[in-house]
């Protein structure tokens, strides 16, 4: 990877809605929309509301399925852009997440998997798996027999214990695991008396969960040997460093796309910066330092 | 078409009532715009604003190109709004745009377009009559607003096409609403474009489906990204959901799950 700096799954599309703004090739990966053996629909709208220093959203794995994307979509922008890609994949049972899994590894130039046991917004499968020792092994396991190549395992923020989900990843053969995915969030419209998203709750994301995501990140990365991927919240080179400071080899970037498309090279540009102001040589001298 | 991020800075901000602003915005680095079609809109940051975090999604009322300005006309809804409303001439603000799809302009000569708005949503029509009447394609307005001083632009509206009026309290034109007006009651307009709130724009999308009438709707569908990233802003159509932001936010009513 050229860099540590990558876009998180869900707010960059597969990074075609963003080529004309920003210099994707300049980015460490690109992580695309979470993918699932069948297309689905989503849920309802409304799927979104903006809340203090963030939004919680409800979309719900819309997507055109693996089929599409690894004929149509995978092959395209492989080509085109000259950074890793990287697909988010989620699954009802163990099963699924396999055989998306098994998809994915006749496509040519896909070198990584992201596994989402951690969304908020399904009612099967998702986060349900994120939750439990035994439901992250069994997921791990599975696609670990049907996935051969770097296989991330992106972790729930709605747990007791965060670092008992990644060893249980770790110990099944996951390569990365990257966290936080959503926390579990609601709003209220009150003059309509109604919650604001068509399933009442949501995932939480943006600054406002950066203080939790970055506490997780610092626990996780004492708990496991395997390279740690922090994500919740970030938006400036500021917040990126700190999540390498509390132990992330790598960061993503994921609502801030939304309020600036250039966050993701704001950052770059200023990790460089930090790096040559503090007589810093390569980003691993300062990976966990806290 | 291609998207651009831009410091756009405030030609004028005036002030219309209390509830309105109409900017306007030139981009700040001197580059010429870009073609914009009516019915699309730019993603505009509210960074003076302290409580919202999302871009604010707002129609393109106008564009001169031979002052190289577009215009915006916006409403106090919440703190993002009002924060774009308190700027000042000469400051910037950063917009992301052109976005989304706009109202059809390629029509045959003797198309007849009937332009329906309702409160703010009267704003990309405004744009979309000037362009159709560059094209000498025969149009009209219909205004609907709760009462006399709640009609927007009205002045301008009336220098592109004849228009009519509805308000709710009678205090001009047709009491009641834009479906009471004459024209949505004759069939001499053969394609209707609209953007209100959406009891209204369902309304007259109803009435325009019952006569077989071609009718097109704005939706102001809420967003995060603008750019069919976040699918958050999906409206339900016969090609299953689709983001506002990127097919829409003009649809064709015949497309749209509603009822």
């Amino acid at each position: 990877m050229k860099n540590p700096v990558m876009t998180a799954s869900g707010t960059f599309g597969f990074g075609l809605e963003f080529c004309d703004l920003i210099n994707i090739d300049r980015l460490g990966g690109i992580i695309v929309k979470g993918t699932t053996l069948e297309a689905r629909e989503g849920n309802d709208y409304p799927r979104m509301a903006e809340t203090p220093s963030g939004m919680l959203n409800a979309v719900g794995l819309q997507n055109p399925g693996v089929e599409v994307v690894a004929n149509d979509i995978l092959p395209f922008i492989t080509q085109k852009f000259k950074t890793n890609i990287i697909v988010n994949i989620s699954g009802r049972t163990p099963e699924d997440y396999a055989q998306v899994a098994e998809r994915l590894a006749a496509v040519d130039g896909l070198e990584a998997i992201e596994v989402n046991i951690s969304c908020p917004n399904v009612k099967q499968g998702g986060m349900a798996f994120g939750t439990t020792v035994d439901g992250a092994s069994s997921v791990v396991r599975a696609v670990r027999e049907t996935w051969p190549r770097t296989l991330i395992v992106k972790l729930s923020p709605n747990v007791t214990d965060i670092t008992e989900i990644a060893r249980a990843a770790e110990a099944e053969g996951a390569d990365a695991v990257s966290l936080i995915n959503t926390l579990l969030g609601m709003a209220i419209d009150v003059e309509r008396r109604r919650p604001m998203l068509s399933t009442i709750t949501g995932g939480l994301s943006g600054p406002a969960i950066r203080p939790v995501a970055l506490r997780m990140v610092w626990q996780t990365a004492k708990a496991v040997k395997i390279p740690v991927i922090g994500l919740g919240g970030i938006s400036d080179a500021d917040s990126a460093l700190q999540f390498i400071m509390a132990g992330a080899s790598a960061i993503q970037i994921g609502t801030s796309n939304f309020t600036d498309p250039h966050t993701c090279e704001n950052v770059l540009d200023g990790i460089s910066d930090f790096c040559q102001r503090q007589g810093v040589k390569k980003i691993s001298e300062i990976v966990g330092i806290i | 078409m291609q998207k651009f991020q831009k410091d756009m800075r405030i030609v004028a901000n005036e002030p219309i009532g209390e509830r309105y602003t109409l900017m306007s915005l030139t981009p700040n680095d001197g580059s010429r715009l870009p073609i914009i079609n009516p019915g699309q809109f730019v993603n505009v940051e509210c960074r003076e604003s302290k409580s919202t975090f999302l871009r604010r999604p707002i129609s393109v009322c106008d564009v001169d190109y031979e002052k190289n300005q577009l215009r915006l006309l916006i409403r106090k809804a919440g703190p993002g709004t009002e924060s774009l409303c308190r700027l000042r001439d000469g400051q910037t603000v950063n917009i992301i745009y052109p976005l989304g799809s706009g109202f059809p302009e390629e029509l045959l000569p003797e198309r007849k377009v009937l332009l329906i708005g309702g409160g703010v949503g009267v704003a990309p029509l405004l744009y979309y009559g000037r362009r159709l009447g560059f094209r000498d394609i025969e149009c009209r307005f219909v205004l609907g607003a709760r009462s006399k001083d709640d009609l927007l632009l009205l002045e301008e509206f009336e220098k592109i096409a004849p228009v009519e009026v509805a308000t709710e309290d009678g205090s001009t034109g047709t009491r009641g609403f834009v479906t009471d007006c004459p024209s949505l009651n004759d069939d001499k307009y053969d394609i209707w474009a609209v953007c209100g709130p959406m009891p209204m724009m369902k309304a007259v999308a109803r009435i325009a489906r019952s006569r077989d009438i071609e009718c097109y709707v704005s939706l102001e569908n809420k967003m995060a990204c603008g750019l069919g990233a976040c699918l958050c802003c999906v409206e339900k159509t016969v090609d299953g959901n689709q983001c506002t932001c990127t097919s829409g936010p003009v649809f064709n009513a015949a497309t749209l799950l509603w009822d």
